[in-house]
């Protein structure tokens, strides 16, 4: 029986993926200019891997994970299923319906480099593209840029990434110019003071690299064919919701703008979303409950960027990532505790997906990573080096010395794309 | 030269009309004389003590919880959260307006950047349900009276706090050998009673410390056992006890034993264990370098040079953490009168700056909630136990920019009239207004376009 078969080490690249997957047509492509699109998730706060992708089939899961664990398919609120071995939480109708399409690669007992267990030195990491937390002021996605082949459309304009927030998180600093965009509107600034604004910025190089940078934005922003909703508050608008907004409408208008932002005339290829809430320390829940909640909004934030991408999908590769997972079994507050090897997760029409891809280490006490966190088999560099490379074939020497240097133990993961 | 202007701008929160030449006969004095005594509150909003929203939040959320459980319609439901909200929201909306009203009008505003220095170092995020309404009165609570005492003070204060106790959930935390945890263990003996690490982690890396500061794994779980039972008064049943509201330490929740840590043996008995932990954490080498580099990151750059950040932590140490002296060294390193202004303002410090440039004092909580929303930095909201970031690239996007400048322009629409913008920003910058700048103020075409260009100048936007 399948559920048993798990305890031994059992190598599941590409176990389910049925022969059928890897020739789809992809009549959208050369409609759209052919461009690859990557959309990178950063979860920050540790995402649980053990709830969001159950391994229902290891016999020790339901034990150490307690409460918190996922039933089997078929039970009430059981998983949705991926392979008779693992399944997908009960929230993500939607990313299960991707993957029947076979266009999801679930990835798991995976992990950056990073061994230890604070959250930021862990998005460091994560973001860094080293296997040391300090060390680059810059990230892995803003160094491969510089090696993108050119654009397609002559009148794309020279960014080819955008963060959609007012700030570029670390993944995407670094000497490629890149925008940023909040899915919070700004009205029209006065065309007038801004160019006044230039001219007093115009010996001062930081501020007006900046600015001339918003400009760019704004004109971007600008020609969305329709408005990102729900988004506008201003200082005279009406009271905000104080401090209870929830993060999950804030993550589907981060999605929907991303969408809308790339589907644009000469928008970026490239964008970067983050989305916070996963630190499930106490009362995490199980198939109901915060991270229950959690979950379903990101199915919805990813349901809504598929929407909006449109025909831009099948070009299209979402990488949702977290800094580490957390521990196996459930902690004295029915929560858990920071850990190492967790889920990750890669959807996109343009995706060899319908597969899980997991050297799966089992759950027994021995095979647990210092008696307490699942073990991590696979490096999350590999994944990010496998995209970079089949996706937005970015040439395997620039990936090696300059994107992802000191990984030569993470080798590139190849096959993850569609031909 | 410029020191005025460095004690005012740099160290303080940005000059209010007159404050220059209040600051000028003697800036180091100006700034000692804050690390003095009492840091009051300026303005005069009244707030609620925590224990009584933590009272008043709780009997609401209670009434939501019970009304769900129990399957009740959704029209009861949504009126039972709707009150709820209405329990926490007066609070928080208090809590920013006093906040950014005691920036505006402080004479001391060394001491309330000290103030918000600290409330970021030990930073809670109102945005976790379990402390709606409660973040303010950590800052107001624990760590204003406590800003020019020993650090073991403010430490234990902050950690004993019930916002930060709530916040990393340590009230629920439990010693699985403990009274409780084996009582419960009887009757549910499939639900596990223990610890979480999470307070006891963040204390180490984030408060003390730092990552990298000589602890394991080890010590975190150990560290998580010590203070098991350090909670929140107020609960029913067995759990009845103490003030709602308020510390409490709940002996039967209390892993009991003595416990290693960091190679040493605690055996003292119960509260005490994890207070004499704190006590050694305070005076680790580790926790002095890890403050010196915060506060040299704050008053000096964001890559400040090793020998200042070697002076800082030297005076915590000699001093035992009595943080007067620690300022001292701050005050006295030549490095934090760099005569470039090389810290890119917050929106934090943009906000309280421009408010006491211009003299304003916010009436409305709206005012503050709306622009801090505008800005990126929803007061109170950091979103994680490490606080805001406190280097420019974190807050130096172009989309950050545009929100700057449009608010700018709206808060010069509506203030502009009547100010001599050049004025302004010779009483705001001192000699740190640039003749280009007030030269492009002069030729604008309005007050309002003045003022916009005033606040968006780069020696404005830096401190």
């Amino acid at each position: 029986m399948q559920r048993l078969s798990i305890t031994r080490r059992r190598f599941l690249l590409g176990a389910s993926a049925a022969a059928a997957s890897a020739a789809m047509p992809n009549v959208l492509f050369a409609a759209t200019g052919g461009q690859s699109r990557l959309v990178v998730v950063i979860l920050r706060g540790a995402l649980d891997g053990l709830a969001a992708v159950p391994p229902y089939g290891d016999p020790h899961y339901a034990d150490l994970h307690r409460d918190l664990a996922i039933a089997a398919p078929g039970a009430a609120d059981g998983a949705l299923d991926l392979n008779g071995t693992f399944g997908l939480h009960p929230a993500f109708e939607f990313l299960h319906q991707r993957y029947l399409a076979r266009e999801l690669v679930v990835f798991h007992a995976v992990a950056s480099p990073y061994r230890d267990r604070s959250h930021f030195d862990g998005q460091n990491v994560l973001e860094n593209g080293l296997a040391r937390p300090l060390g680059s002021a810059d990230g892995w996605l803003n160094r491969a840029i510089e090696s993108l082949p050119g654009r397609a459309s002559p009148r794309a304009s020279s960014e080819r990434a955008i963060a959609i927030s007012q700030n570029v998180p670390l993944i995407l600093r670094g000497e490629a110019t890149v925008l940023s965009k909040s899915p919070l509107a700004t009205p029209d600034v006065d065309e007038e003071l801004l160019s006044r604004l230039a001219d007093l910025y115009s010996k001062d190089d930081w501020f007006s690299a900046r600015l001339s940078e918003a400009v760019q934005s704004e004109k971007l922003a600008d020609q969305l064919t329709d408005p990102v909703d729900g988004a506008e508050r201003t200082m005279d608008g009406p009271a905000a919701k104080a401090v209870a907004k929830p993060a999950v409408d804030r993550l589907t208008g981060a999605a929907r703008m991303a969408g809308s932002v790339m589907r644009s005339e000469g928008g970026p290829e490239i964008a970067v979303i983050e989305a916070t809430g996963w630190d499930t320390h106490a009362n995490q829940g199980g198939a109901k409950g915060t991270l229950a909640g959690r979950l379903r909004g990101l199915d919805g934030a990813l349901h809504a960027l598929y929407d909006e991408l449109g025909p831009l999908w099948p070009n299209t590769a979402v990488l949702a990532v977290t800094e580490f997972g957390r521990t196996a079994a459930m902690n004295g507050t029915r929560g858990t505790d920071h850990g190492t090897g967790g889920c990750a997760f890669l959807a996109g029409g343009a995706v060899r997906g319908g597969r899980v891809v997991a050297d799966w280490p089992g759950l027994s006490a021995n095979a647990l990573l210092e008696n307490r966190d699942l073990k991590p088999t696979l490096d999350l560099r590999s994944v990010f080096k496998g995209v970079l490379d089949e996706h937005l074939r970015v040439d395997a020497k620039t990936l090696a010395a300059r994107v992802f240097p000191d990984s030569s133990e993470a080798r590139t993961l190849h096959g993850l794309m569609r031909a | 030269m410029l020191q005025p202007e460095i004690a005012v701008l740099r160290f303080g929160l940005g000059a209010r009309p007159g404050e220059l030449a209040a600051a000028g006969a003697d800036p180091r004095g100006w700034l000692r004389a804050q690390t003095q005594g009492e840091q009051p509150r300026a303005g005069s909003s009244p707030l609620a003590p925590s224990e009584e929203i933590f009272a008043s939040v709780l009997a609401a959320r209670e009434e939501h919880q019970m009304l769900k459980r129990e399957g009740s319609s959704d029209e009861q439901i949504k009126a039972a959260a709707n009150a709820l909200r209405e329990a926490y929201q007066p609070h928080y909306r208090a809590q920013v307006l006093a906040r950014a009203q005691s920036a505006a009008l402080t004479a001391r505003p060394f001491g309330e950047r000290l103030v918000h220095f600290w409330s970021n170092h030990f930073a809670v995020s109102a945005d976790k349900g379990a402390i709606h309404g409660l973040a303010g009165t950590l800052e107001n609570e624990a760590i204003r009276p406590r800003i020019n005492g020993r650090f073991i003070d403010l430490l234990t204060a902050v950690e004993q706090h019930p916002a930060m106790i709530a916040f990393l959930d340590n009230q629920i935390s439990v010693g699985a050998d403990s009274p409780a945890a084996r009582f419960a263990a009887r009757r549910q003996p499939k639900r596990g009673f223990g610890i979480n690490e999470n307070l006891a982690r963040e204390i180490l890396e984030l408060h003390t410390l730092g990552v990298g500061g000589g602890y394991t794994q080890t010590d975190v779980t150990s560290f998580a056992q010590i203070i098991t039972g350090w909670s929140i008064g107020g609960g029913k049943g067995r759990l009845a006890g103490g003030t709602p509201g308020r510390f409490y330490f709940r002996e039967n929740m209390h892993e009991p034993g003595a416990k290693t840590f960091l190679g040493r043996r605690y055996a003292q008995e119960g509260q005490a264990q994890g207070e004499a932990v704190l006590a050694d954490l305070a005076r680790h080498p580790s926790t002095a370098r890890f403050i010196a580099a915060k506060l040299a990151r704050h008053f000096i750059c964001d890559d400040p040079p090793p020998a200042a950040l070697d002076r800082i932590a030297r005076a915590y140490l000699k001093s035992d953490g009595h943080l007067p002296e620690v300022y001292a060294a701050l005050i006295e390193a030549p490095e934090a009168w760099h005569p470039e202004l090389r810290k890119f303002k917050t929106p934090e410090d943009f906000v309280f700056s421009t408010l006491r440039a211009l003299d304003m004092t916010p009436q409305k909580p709206e005012e503050v909630i709306h622009s801090f929303d505008l800005l990126g930095q929803r007061q109170y909201t950091p979103g994680s136990p490490a606080g805001w970031a406190d280097t420019a690239r974190n807050w130096d996007g172009s989309d950050a920019l545009m929100h700057r400048v449009l608010w700018s322009s709206r808060v010069a629409e509506r203030y502009g009239q009547g100010t001599s913008p050049p004025d302004v920003a010779v009483a705001a910058l001192g000699a740190f207004a640039r003749p280009d700048t007030l030269t492009a103020l002069r030729r604008a075409t309005s007050g309002g376009q003045a003022l916009a260009l005033m606040l968006m100048s780069p020696e404005f936007q830096r401190r």
